[in-house]
């Protein structure tokens, strides 16, 4: 019987030929990843405690971008502590309000695939777009990587998602994994792997191939995973980082998958999740109509250099509608280089776009432009929780960025497809 | 020792549990906010020993230990749900919370007594006289939640130089 990728990488971790699911194993890691919030500032504590010492500076990445910039006493508290145990600690890798972590980590070439890597954040699966097993784990659990170097396991079995087809103009990764909350479920994955595959998969670039391994949290997956191929062999290569022996990181054809869902990406429509959960999710067409104060285009999941590109395709000669506040923070500050260079960044501040710093800010709810009690905002984002971006009576709706930037147009929830059709007006 | 029941539904959110709002204060702060969204009552009432139940997906969402710190700092030792989300489950017998896997927890209803047998896996209802039965805890991490999770199992290990 043949070895699922999940499956490979695990076994090359623990230091066995084989695993299967079920097994409980021990397995050493090759990268830690923290952030300001679940990072030093929780870890510290622990090692204190333990009087002990990082097992190895070099595998360990820190990136400040829950906090970031502090607005408050106890923000910058939090990011003083996390520069100084980094010092303390001679961590090398840290990289200081630079975006957001799951998006600065590819970028600074820190992944590479067939690695074993565990990152101190739910959405930790977003690094399975590199042919890495990534998954996320609290802040106790990285205490314990940080002191022994390993973590345990139950090895996941692998849910196959197969993508044929080519997606629609207006449609993206986004709505390819809204779809799928609706289909399968929050946490419908059960802690097992999802892996992509198929001819739609192919053709994404990165940085939607990233969304899709993102969003594999909300579908309560342990990790989200894509076998490298020349796209990844590309992308890495051009952040500095290693792509080692990427072709030999492929699961094998008689491996064992637990269930296979089909998905023709050309029959997909835009999708909007309405509050409060991401399951909560429908072809935009349900939701047109539904009268919004604010957009966001924010977070790991839609603020990356593409999602920019999708918004602007919508924006360009555009403006944002009155009484509208269209709130645009890019996920790194590559991006916003990016975005300058190739002209986005003008089409969408020109459209009426607010610039805010690279971080999760709203996302979490912990920076700025958070929602007061019962207002209604159409985010880019992964969750649509109650309470979390803001008030408790606020309204969250998600959407790609194409949808996000449409309804920021029309002030009300519409299909971006009408837009781009039309061409600017 | 018995214990009462607070019953939840399915998908108890981690910003349910420990909203975000509240993430950079002081724990004990954070904690008088669990699950306020859907039980503004929950905090001030609840007492040491009681046992939170959740339906499907306990604890889907971040990877904010706080979910579980904020339940335990309310007293909570025990979790009983039909499912758990996996970092939250992690999280949860790290700080040595016991985290119980139960197809029948539908079965118990707010301010039920109960009593939970963890080794052996099982649950008697004392107000509606039934006995359910669930997962033990992974018999690999038992040491570990016995101990009073990750911490002092990690201490005892390198007290063992091991
Ligand atoms: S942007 Fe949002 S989803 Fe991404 S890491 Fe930050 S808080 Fe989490």
């Amino acid at each position: 019987m043949g070895q699922t990728l999940a499956e490979k990488i695990i076994a090359k971790a623990a230091g066995r030929g084989h695993v299967s699911p079920g097994e409980f194993v021990t397995c050493a890691v090759d990268l830690a990843m923290m952030h300001d919030s679940g990072g030093p500032r929780r870890v510290k504590p622990v090692l204190d405690r333990l009087g002990a010492k990082v097992w190895d500076p070099g595998k360990v990445v820190v990136i400040s971008d829950h906090f970031v910039p502090a607005v408050d006493a106890m923000s910058a508290a939090i990011l003083d502590l996390t520069r100084k145990w980094v010092a303390e600690n001679n961590i090398q890798n840290f990289h200081d309000m630079q975006g957001i972590c799951h998006v600065v980590l590819p970028e600074r070439g820190h992944l590479s695939p067939g690695m074993f890597v565990v990152g101190g954040d739910s959405h930790s699966p977003t690094g399975g777009a590199f042919g890495c097993f990534m998954f996320g784990v609290g802040a106790t659990d990285m205490a314990g990587v940080l002191v022994t170097g390993e973590t345990w396991i139950k090895v996941p079995g692998t849910i196959r998602i197969n993508i044929d087809g080519q997606l629609a103009p207006g449609v993206s990764s986004k709505d390819i994994m809204l779809h799928l909350c609706a289909r399968i479920g929050m946490g419908g994955a059960g802690y097992q792997v999802v892996e992509f595959c198929g001819s739609a998969i192919e053709g994404l670039p990165m940085i939607e191939r990233m969304t899709l391994c993102n969003m594999s949290a909300e579908l309560g997956a342990q990790a989200g995973l894509i076998a490298a191929d020349k796209t990844t062999a590309a992308y890495i290569t051009a952040a500095g980082g290693n792509v080692g022996d990427y072709e030999s990181w492929q699961g094998d054809r008689d491996a064992n998958y637990l269930d296979t869902h089909l998905v023709e990406a050309s029959s997909l429509a835009p999708h909007v999740a309405a509050p409060h959960s991401p399951a909560n999710s429908a072809p935009v067409g349900e939701h047109s109509g539904v009268v919004i104060q604010q957009a966001y285009i924010g977070a790991c999941t839609g603020a990356k250099l593409e999602d920019l590109h999708m918004a602007a395709a919508v924006l360009n000669g555009r403006k944002v509608a009155s009484g509208i506040r269209l709130l645009l923070a890019p996920a790194s500050t590559k991006t916003t280089a990016a975005a300058v260079v190739d002209g986005t960044m003008a089409i969408l501040t020109e459209a009426g776009a607010i610039l805010l710093p690279s971080g999760c800010g709203a996302c979490a709810g912990y920076g700025a432009g958070i929602l007061a009690e019962e207002e209604v905002c159409i985010s880019s984002t992964a969750r649509n929780f109650k309470g979390r971006m803001g008030a408790a009576s606020s309204k969250v709706y998600l959407a790609s960025p194409y949808t996000v930037a449409a309804s920021a147009v029309a002030g009300h929830i519409t299909d971006p497809r009408e837009f781009l059709q039309k061409g600017v007006s | 020792m018995t214990s009462r029941a607070w019953v939840f539904g399915d998908d108890i959110d981690t910003d349910v549990l420990a909203p975000g709002l509240y993430m950079k204060g002081p724990i004990e702060v954070l904690a008088t906010h669990c699950l306020e969204a859907v039980d503004p009552n929950f905090a001030a009432a609840v007492k040491l020993g009681d046992v939170v139940i959740g339906g499907e997906n306990f604890g889907i969402g971040s990877s904010r230990e706080q979910a579980v710190q904020v339940l335990q700092i309310l007293g909570i030792r025990t979790l009983i749900a039909k499912s758990f989300a996996g970092i939250f489950y992690r999280n949860a017998l790290n700080f040595g919370v016991t985290a119980l896997t139960c197809a029948e927890a539908e079965k118990i209803c707010a301010g039920d007594e109960i009593t939970v047998d963890a080794p052996n896996g099982t649950i008697t209802n004392l107000t509606k006289n039934e006995t359910y039965s669930c997962d033990p805890l992974p018999e690999q991490l038992m040491e570990m939640v016995a101990l009073g999770g990750m911490v002092p199992y990690l201490e005892q290990r390198l007290r063992k130089g091991i």
